[in-house]
């Protein structure tokens, strides 16, 4: 048999195949980045005795079937709800020397709002017939006034912003110690502890 | 002394282009690896509220539920009403347990108890389904949830 080289292959037009599914990739490529507000529901246990709330320490909010909003029995738009929720939080109303009075905060210290921020409890009312999107609304205004005041007090303590922090140490950006971290977050946490209480929704009629 | 002088000639090489495959193979590869096709196949109409209080999903722990209106091509069948979708098909809310344990059981063994459920629904749907949905994950003892939306808010300036 004669031995014949083999031709060598043209590799020329390789790069432009490549290119092709380089561009139908690109193209079809959707790095998803679902992000949201993380919540936590109450187990689901019977409470022997629920703690009384004194109604200066409530923020109700109410939304009705037409998507308005109730807050405090009056009718508020949303804009508005999350400097409301901010002057209920940092009201700061225990009189002063009580062992409930709230140092930092920089309300009003209006007697009949609330005492202090540990106390102080939004409650949100739905409507089963609201629209998810102003649920979705409503929510996020309220995070939106603890993430402001959390930010503040941050600020004052340590000098930085609590949520871009605590972005930072969720998506491991975090140079440093970061139990240290966390445990300067939980103070700050506490200092203004989300309560948000959910009430069941009523049903039309009620 | 020649030796330093720089030989002229007149034409400028031509650039070698050899490793011009490689590169590209290279970003080839990358993006096939990170490219998720779609796996779940939308059977409700899914139009994410905006909000911009947001953190971020951990996705390994994490359970998805659609909720919303059936998609247009499938109204003349399950009508207009609100419909929860786990996986590839629609499910009750009487369903919703044996659906979200079998969801559950598919995650990574050592994640199963710090399962979070990422709630994706439609911004026209009736927080009363959404509250069904919370009722029953409470019923599971799978308190962690995260409403997924979309970047923006929803106030216009």
């Amino acid at each position: 048999m004669a031995r014949r080289a083999t031709p060598e292959v043209n590799a020329g037009s390789m790069a432009d195949i490549a290119f092709l599914l380089l561009i139908f990739f690109l193209v079809t490529t959707t790095i998803e980045k679902d992000k949201g507000i993380a919540r936590q529901l109450p187990p689901n246990e019977e409470v022997t005795d629920p703690p009384i709330i004194k109604q200066k320490n409530l923020f109700i909010v109410n939304v009705n079937k037409n998507d308005q909003l109730l807050v405090e029995d009056k009718l508020m738009e949303l804009k508005d709800l999350r400097q409301a929720a901010i002057d209920f939080l940092d009201n700061g109303g225990a009189p002063a020397g009580s062992p409930e009075r709230c140092n930092y905060c920089k309300g009003k210290r209006l007697p009949e709002s609330s005492d202090n921020p540990d106390k102080a409890v939004v409650s949100v009312q739905n409507h089963r017939l609201t629209s998810y999107k102003m649920y979705i609304s409503v929510q996020n205004e309220l995070v939106a006034a603890y993430n402001h005041l959390r930010n503040r007090e941050s600020q004052r303590l340590y000098g930085w912003d609590f949520t871009e922090m605590k972005k930072d140490l969720d998506e491991a950006n975090y140079q440093g110690n970061e139990e240290e971290l966390q445990t300067k977050l939980e103070n700050i946490q506490k200092l203004f502890p989300l309560k948000l209480s959910e009430a069941e929704p009523k049903k039309s009629g009620q | 002394m020649s030796k330093f002088t720089k030989k002229k000639s007149g034409e400028l090489p031509a650039v070698n282009t050899a490793s011009l495959p490689d590169i590209v193979f290279m970003l080839l590869f990358f993006f096939m690896v990170v490219t998720v096709l779609r796996n779940n196949n939308l059977l409700v109409k899914n139009e994410l509220p905006k909000a911009d209080q947001v953190e971020k999903l951990k996705k390994d722990r994490s359970v998805y539920i659609f909720a919303g209106k059936p998609s247009a091509r499938y109204q003349d069948k399950y009508g207009k009403e609100g419909k929860i979708q786990i996986g590839d098909k629609y499910t009750d809310v009487s369903n919703l347990k044996a659906a979200l344990t079998e969801a559950r059981a598919k995650l990574l063994p050592e994640l199963q108890d710090k399962v979070m459920v990422a709630l994706k629904v439609d911004k026209e749907t009736n927080t009363g389904l959404v509250t069904d949905i919370k009722q029953e994950l409470r019923d599971l003892n799978m308190l962690k949830l995260i409403y997924i939306t979309a970047p923006g808010t929803e106030i216009e300036n």
